[in-house]
This record gives C-alpha cells, sequence and structure tokens, in this order.
C-alpha cells in the first residue's frame, strides 16, 4: 500500500469514530512510508513555533514566522544546483496570474489558485489529494487580478481568504468546508488575497481594497469556530488616536488595506503587520495629514489586536506605495550588538532597518531609483520633496505606482546575511484627475502611466546588507519580475522571471547556476521541502505549479 | 397554424418578459445594448478618458493616438471593431493572436466594470477624427517606390510582399496616425516599440536591434525576436534566424539605435514620402 492510499483511507474516516479507527488505521498503515504517520500528527501552534525543527516541512507563508523564505535544507546545494531537474507539474486549470506560495506539510502540499481554487497535493508525485473552489459572485472587485496568495495551517484545517470577503477553514484530509464566515462586504470592494497567518488558535488576516476606498483592517478569526477575536482598523475612527491625522470625514474611505502577510515575534507575543496605500491612492487632496495607519509597519498584541507601536513608512503617500512587503524579523548575533531587528525593502524605493522592541527607526537607504525624497526627517525618515506630488498636467517620480518592489516575497538568509529582494527601475508620470467616492467603484483620484524618458524599465535581484543598508550583489533581469526569493542553506536563492524562468544563483555572489524554462510568467514566490530524505524546490508559474529535484 | 403562431407568439411574450427581467437585473447588460447607453454624454466621456489614461494610454497613447504598441484609436475605421457592442466585447475579452488584453488582466489599474467600460468608449467617439484628411500623394507611385528605389519592401511587408526584418505594415496606413508613420520613416529609433508588459509577454517581438560575436567569431547584426536570460533569437538582414545560448558567445550588445536607416529629405523627398504614405493608407484602409 502506497503512503498515498493509507493517507486517503485515513481522509475519509469521520472525525467522531477517528479515535476508535485509529489502531486499526495505524496497523494498515504500518507499511507506509513514514509520510503517512506524521500526516496524521495535528499542526500545533509549537511546530509552528519551532518550524525550525522540521526543515522538510514549510508550514506559514514564509516558511516561518520570521519572513525569511530560508529553507534551512542544503541537500541541493551550489555544488549540485546545475543538476537540479523538474520532479513533477501541476496544472491547476486556472487562467490570469498565479501568486501562490504552496505550503507543505508531512508529504502533502497545500496550494490556491485563482478564483479561489485550493488543494492538496501528494509532494512527492503532484497527484492531487483533494481540490475545492469557493463560488464567487459574478460582480467581484479584483483590484488586481483574480489571485490568491495562500493558505495558512492549524491543527486539522487550512484557512483560505476569498476575493468575496469570506475567510474560510477547509479540513485538511479533504478539502470539505468546516466553517465560512463572511469578514466584509466585497461590494464596497473588500476582498482577501493574502496567506493568511495562523497564530497560537488564531488565524488572522488582513483585508485588500485600497484601490475601492474601503476602510482597512486585520482580523484575528477563531481557528476552531471561525468566530471573529479582534478586529485592528488600519484606519483609526473618532475619538481614537490618529484620527486627527485625517482631514474631515476622509478617514471613512481611507483605504490602508493590509493585503500582503505579516509576521510573529513570539518572544513578545507581538503581530508585526504592514498597510498599504491611503485612498485614494493618488491625490492627497482632500485628506489632509499624515493618514495613519497607511503606508504603516504595526506592532499588534497577538492577543488582543491592541496597538503596540507603529512605524509609517511614508507619510500622506500620493504614489500608491503599499508598505505591504513582507516585514522580516531579523537578530544580530551578539557580537555586532545581538539587536532585535525588522527590515522592510519599501515599495517607495528604501530599505529599512526598525528595532522591533521599540519601533525607532534605525537606517532606511535607497535599493533602487528614487527621486521622490532628498531629505530625511529627525526620525531618520525619508520625506517627500516639496515636487513630489502629482500635478494636473503629469510629473515624473521614481520609483513609479508599481514601486521599487511589490508583493514580491524577499528572502533573509542568515549564513550570508543578506537580504534578496526582487527590484524594479521604473518611473512613472502621475497626473491627478478629481475622481469622488463611489462604493464599489475605483477610487484612485489620479492616473499614472509609465514615464517615456525613464525607459527601459529594468528589473533586478539585489541583495542587501541590512548591517549597512548597501546592495551587496545585484542580478539583472532581461525585464522586471514579479518573482519572489526563496534562500536555502545549500548556499542558494531560488528566483523567477518574467521570461518563465526559474533560476538558482550562488547566495554569496548572484552568479546562476542552472535555470529551468516554465513557459509562464512568475508572479509567485519560490519555497522548498523535503519528503522520503529528498531536498525539493517548487514555484508557480504560467498556471501549474513545479517542482525540482535533485536526479 | 393559427393556434401554432399562438404558442409562439406566447414564447416570444415569455421569452420578452424573461428578457426585460434580466435587462432590468443588470444594470449594463452586455449582449442587449448594440449602442453606448453613455453615447454623447460629455460627462461619461470625461470619466472614460480617465479610465483610458489607467487602463489603454500605455499602449494606445494619450489621447488615443496610438503608442509604440498600440493602435490609433481616434480613426473612424477601426480594424476589430466597428459598432459600440463589438468595442466593448474587445475591450472586456482582449483581442485573440494580438497583444489586446481582455480587461482587467493587463497589470496596469482594476478590471473594469462594464459602465467604466461604456465610459471608455464614449471618450474614444470623443476623439473620434471624423473626416480625416485625404493624403494628397500619388498612391501608385509611392506603391513603385516602396517595392523599388525606396527600398522599404526589403525589410517590410505590404499585403504578403516584401520583407521580414522590419515590421509588416499592411495595415499600419489605418492603425497609424499619418505623423507617426512620417516620424517612423525620417527617425525610426524615436519610438521603437518597448517591449510588452508581462501580461502580454506571449508577443514579444520588439524591433530592438542586437549585434553578437559568437563562439567562432562569427559576427551577427539583427532585430530580436525574443530574449529571455539565457537565450536570444535574432533574425539577421538576410531574415535568417539564429537561436544562441547567450553564454555561448563571446559578445552580446543589444541597442536603441533602429536597423532601419534614417529616410532623410534627402534620400526621400517630402513629395515621395506624400506618395509612400498615399500608398500605404490606400491600403490599411481596405
Amino acid at each position: 500500500m502506497s503512503g498515498r492510499e493509507c493517507l486517503n483511507r485515513r481522509g475519509r474516516g469521520e472525525r467522531t469514530r477517528r479515535a476508535r479507527r485509529a489502531p486499526l488505521l495505524l496497523m494498515m498503515c504500518f507499511a507506509c512510508v513514514a509520510l503517512a504517520d506524521l500526516a496524521a500528527a495535528q499542526v500545533t501552534f509549537d511546530r509552528l513555533l519551532h518550524s525550525a525543527k522540521e526543515p522538510q516541512n514549510w508550514m506559514t507563508y514564509s516558511g516561518d514566522y520570521s519572513g525569511r523564505r530560508f529553507s534551512a535544507l542544503d541537500q541541493v546545494n551550489t555544488t549540485n544546483a546545475p543538476a537540479l531537474t523538474a520532479k513533477w507539474v501541476y496544472q491547476t486549470a486556472a487562467t490570469g496570474k498565479l501568486e501562490t506560495s504552496p505550503l507543505v506539510v508531512d508529504g502533502i502540499l497545500y496550494a490556491t489558485a485563482q478564483d479561489n481554487r485550493a488543494f492538496a497535493l501528494d509532494a512527492r508525485t503532484g497527484r492531487p489529494i483533494w481540490m475545492y473552489q469557493h463560488p464567487l459572485p459574478g460582480d467581484i472587485r479584483p483590484c488586481c487580478g483574480r489571485v490568491n496568495r495562500g493558505l495558512a495551517i492549524l491543527g486539522d484545517k487550512v484557512f483560505l481568504g476569498t476575493l468575496d470577503a469570506h475567510v474560510i477553514a477547509l479540513d485538511a484530509k479533504t478539502g470539505n468546508v468546516v466553517w465560512d464566515v463572511v469578514a466584509a462586504d466585497y461590494r464596497t470592494g473588500h476582498s482577501f488575497t493574502v496567506a493568511p497567518v495562523a497564530v497560537k488558535d488564531l488565524v488572522v488576516i488582513g483585508v485588500s481594497g485600497g484601490e475601492y476606498g474601503v476602510r482597512g483592517f486585520i482580523d484575528a478569526y477563531d481557528a476552531a469556530t471561525g468566530k471573529r477575536r479582534w478586529r485592528f482598523y488600519t484606519v483609526p475612527g473618532p475619538g481614537e488616536p490618529g484620527n486627527e491625522s485625517w482631514e474631515g470625514e476622509s478617514w471613512k474611505v481611507g483605504g490602508a488595506p493590509a493585503w500582503n502577510t505579516g509576521t510573529y515575534d513570539a518572544s513578545t507575543n507581538q503581530i508585526f503587520w504592514p498597510t498599504g496605500n491611503p485612498a485614494p491612492s493618488n491625490r492627497g487632496e482632500g485628506r489632509a495629514g499624515d493618514n495613519l495607519y497607511s503606508n504603516t509597519l504595526l506592532a499588534l498584541n497577538a492577543d488582543t489586536g491592541k496597538l503596540n507601536w507603529f512605524f509609517q513608512f511614508t507619510k500622506h503617500d500620493e504614489h500608491d506605495w503599499d508598505a505591504t512587503q513582507v516585514p522580516v524579523i531579523i537578530d544580530t548575533a551578539s557580537d555586532a550588538g545581538g539587536k532585535h531587528l525588522i527590515v522592510q525593502a519599501n515599495r517607495n524605493g528604501f530599505f529599512y532597518v526598525i528595532d522591533r522592541s521599540s519601533g525607532k527607526l534605525i537606517s532606511a537607504d535607497p535599493y533602487g531609483r528614487t527621486t521622490w525624497s532628498d531629505a530625511k526627517d529627525a526620525e531618520g525618515r525619508p520625506i517627500a520633496n516639496q515636487n513630489a506630488s502629482p500635478t494636473v498636467e503629469g510629473h515624473t517620480v521614481c520609483p513609479g505606482a508599481l514601486g521599487t518592489t511589490n508583493f514580491m516575497a524577499p528572502a533573509y538568509d542568515p549564513q550570508t546575511g543578506l537580504f534578496y529582494v526582487t527590484a524594479r527601475d521604473q518611473c512613472d508620470t502621475f497626473s491627478t484627475a478629481p475622481q469622488a467616492y463611489e462604493a464599489g467603484h475605483a477610487y484612485y483620484g489620479s492616473a499614472y502611466f509609465p514615464s517615456e524618458e525613464a525607459k527601459p524599465y529594468r528589473g533586478f535581484l539585489k541583495a542587501i546588507d541590512p548591517a549597512t543598508g548597501q546592495v551587496k550583489w545585484k542580478f539583472e533581469h532581461t525585464s522586471p519580475t514579479w518573482s519572489g526569493v526563496l534562500s536555502t542553506a545549500g548556499g542558494l536563492v531560488f528566483t523567477g522571471d518574467a521570461e518563465g524562468n526559474f533560476i538558482a544563483m550562488d547566495a554569496a555572489t548572484g552568479k546562476p547556476l542552472w535555470h529551468f524554462q516554465m513557459g509562464g510568467a512568475v508572479y509567485a514566490a519560490p519555497m522548498a521541502f523535503a519528503v522520503d530524505g529528498k531536498e525539493y524546490v517548487a514555484i508557480a508559474a504560467g498556471s501549474a505549479i513545479y517542482t525540482f529535484g535533485l536526479p | 397554424m393559427a393556434s401554432t403562431r399562438d404558442r409562439i407568439g406566447l414564447r416570444v411574450l415569455v421569452g420578452l418578459a424573461l428578457g426585460l427581467a434580466v435587462s432590468l437585473a443588470a444594470t449594463w447588460s452586455r449582449a442587449a445594448d448594440d449602442r453606448n447607453p453613455l453615447a454623447g454624454d460629455p460627462k461619461a466621456a470625461k470619466a472614460g478618458e480617465y479610465q483610458f489614461r489607467i487602463n489603454c494610454a500605455l499602449c494606445h497613447g494619450l489621447g488615443a493616438r496610438g503608442g509604440g504598441r498600440g493602435p490609433d484609436l481616434t480613426g473612424a475605421q477601426k480594424k476589430h471593431t466597428h459598432s459600440d457592442a463589438e468595442m466593448f466585447q474587445v475591450i472586456s475579452n482582449g483581442i485573440a493572436g494580438t497583444a489586446m488584453p481582455a480587461n482587467g488582466t493587463n497589470g496596469q489599474g482594476v478590471g473594469m466594470t462594464d459602465e467604466e467600460i461604456w465610459q471608455i468608449i464614449a471618450y474614444i467617439r470623443s476623439q473620434e477624427v471624423k473626416a480625416a484628411a485625404q493624403p494628397s500623394g500619388n498612391a501608385a507611385h509611392g506603391k513603385e517606390l516602396f517595392f523599388g528605389d525606396g527600398n522599404c519592401s526589403m525589410c517590410h511587408m505590404v499585403a504578403g510582399k516584401g520583407g521580414r526584418v522590419g515590421p509588416e505594415l499592411t495595415s499600419v496606413g489605418g492603425s497609424r496616425t499619418r505623423e507617426a508613420i512620417i516620424e517612423s520613416v525620417r527617425d525610426p529609433s524615436r519610438r521603437l516599440a518597448w517591449g510588452l508588459s508581462e501580461a502580454t509577454k506571449e508577443f514579444p517581438q520588439e524591433y530592438e536591434s542586437v549585434t553578437v560575436v559568437t563562439a567562432d567569431g562569427k559576427k551577427i547584426k539583427g532585430v530580436t525576436l525574443n530574449e529571455d536570460s539565457f537565450s536570444v533569437q535574432i533574425m539577421n538582414m538576410n531574415e535568417q534566424i539564429f537561436l544562441l545560448q547567450k553564454d555561448q558567445l563571446r559578445s552580446f550588445q543589444k541597442s536603441r539605435e533602429s536597423v532601419m536607416p534614417k529616410y532623410d529629405a534627402d534620400t526621400l523627398s517630402d513629395k515621395e514620402l506624400e506618395d509612400i504614405l498615399a500608398f500605404l493608407i490606400g491600403v490599411g484602409a481596405k
């Protein structure tokens, strides 16, 4: 009996009878590979917390709570990487951009695809175990593609946020819906594209909809029941601190969505979650003030959702520079000061290093082409030049609206000490266009288009040294890519490109060691796992998930 | 017979009632409207201009006058669309086999609502030049020049005749402005088409010029058909196609200087250029 058959039998077992049947199943599985036994194990919070103990698994969006997207697996390394070969491909049957970052737990790969598909596969073969698709209404408002970036897992459930703003728990063994709650009204532009994070007994998720003038929020749901435990509105209401940073009633449609996955620090029980642009995204008139907590890193108490501290990257943003990039937790060695840091390569073109105990900024250095800021405030925060605002005639600013980076997941390799991020050099001409808020309609307040003089747009993978803020090496792609980055203990970084290549590079130098043409552009982030002692690297491209390993 | 007709009548009535209910249910019904419900509404056209700048101008240029990539939309005659309904379909679904993407897939802006698409159509209609100036040149002479002394057809094809190194020009007279064609002849490098945005990468030809030296010292100069970080496809001036691995090349150099020579007034007089324009516009209008 193969491990997979064994799993299927287990999957069919009813909850109430599971205890009674367990001994029999265990006997049946006696001959199965270890993977099946492991699959029976619950994904406890303790396992998530100590994910470093099981590097074969990839149990959160970024691989662990720190957001490093670093795999401790080293079977595939700088010596043998040129021998990498495709192992399996899973076609999702979906069209459009595929942004998912899979999870792998005990030999099962869980991922999502467009239009809120979710599925579980045998991670060794790519053969499906179950598939689920959430039925979506015809008039959803996904701003930027009918995408989803992945699942969270806890206990015996996986968690999915949907384009019509539901949060859904699926039985990890069957894909059956365990609970399904509506977080907000999709008709006013609310949606979920983010991979949630499971912390303790909670599922934490941030809303999308900055393009539609939603009032952003971060929610935490009871993983067992779906009951909402807390909500943090990223735009403070009247009487709350920060509400004064909005002109008049503008806070009501202030945006500040939270559409990318945050990180968690167990030692302080804090969730770090970044937020996006104020709305309307490219017109500051009518929302005078800093517009808290747009483009901000929030440090929230994981149990209560109460705000401990915040750091706003771009005040009163008029260029759509969502600060939603994964904030990565880094601890420097004791001989380097033993600092507890959180770092972010921001869409506005600066790389920020922040003390995560206090929220104080340590450094902010440009890592791409920036023209919007020539000065810093007393805290060291880059501040916008007088003439950086969009104008009626159009004004060119770098980076453009797509940013120096965007949602692409970065990686941090504790061995090289380098932070790897996909970067783009593109400038845009921003022009204002008055636009009244209308519920459920795009709410930009301006138009922007690529600036002719700033062509060509260039795309890079950059390796930044967080200690200095300097770019240590860069690899130039043929054109800008939307791929995320994975680093591994094998001394490698993996990334994809817009032309469909999946590339392994030497993490120390950026030298490409291997590539594979997948036949579809990459919008997703790679991850690594192992089954039966064999290391695999996976990435979504085109309409499929590709997995690679050694021959 | 009468009863059959009555039954048909009943069916039609039921059908009509259902149809009415459906159109009432959908504020902006796609199939039912042959004509833009916002036609002639200046406010809608203004809103459409804004949508156009976000979603269309990247390829079609500001003012819909054509960009480096997409056709000029200010002509009353369009290749793919005539009625408002056809235009709606094209914006919604894209054009198969071309770089025109379906609504919401171009990576810029959001997927537009039906109302916003109608606004764009109202805007495009407001930009149309009703009576385009008739070309003053001699089309017959222009044809002779194109296929003869002008050397255009060495690289460009019109109606199945000509070369392959440069863009096919059969429909250029109908899809580009006169000014854009003149500029492309007088100063071909000025607006050499840029690479496509990610969503339309399947149409990669860029006409960037490239010069490589192979491992055995052979120099190849031509245009890129396709390129990624590891490989490049080149067509040389003799229309030979080379499929090359970059790591096996001695040198690789790209340039934004078009392989097409500048046709200044000494090479091609204004009168001769007018004749070629008349030829291209005549072919393109067909």
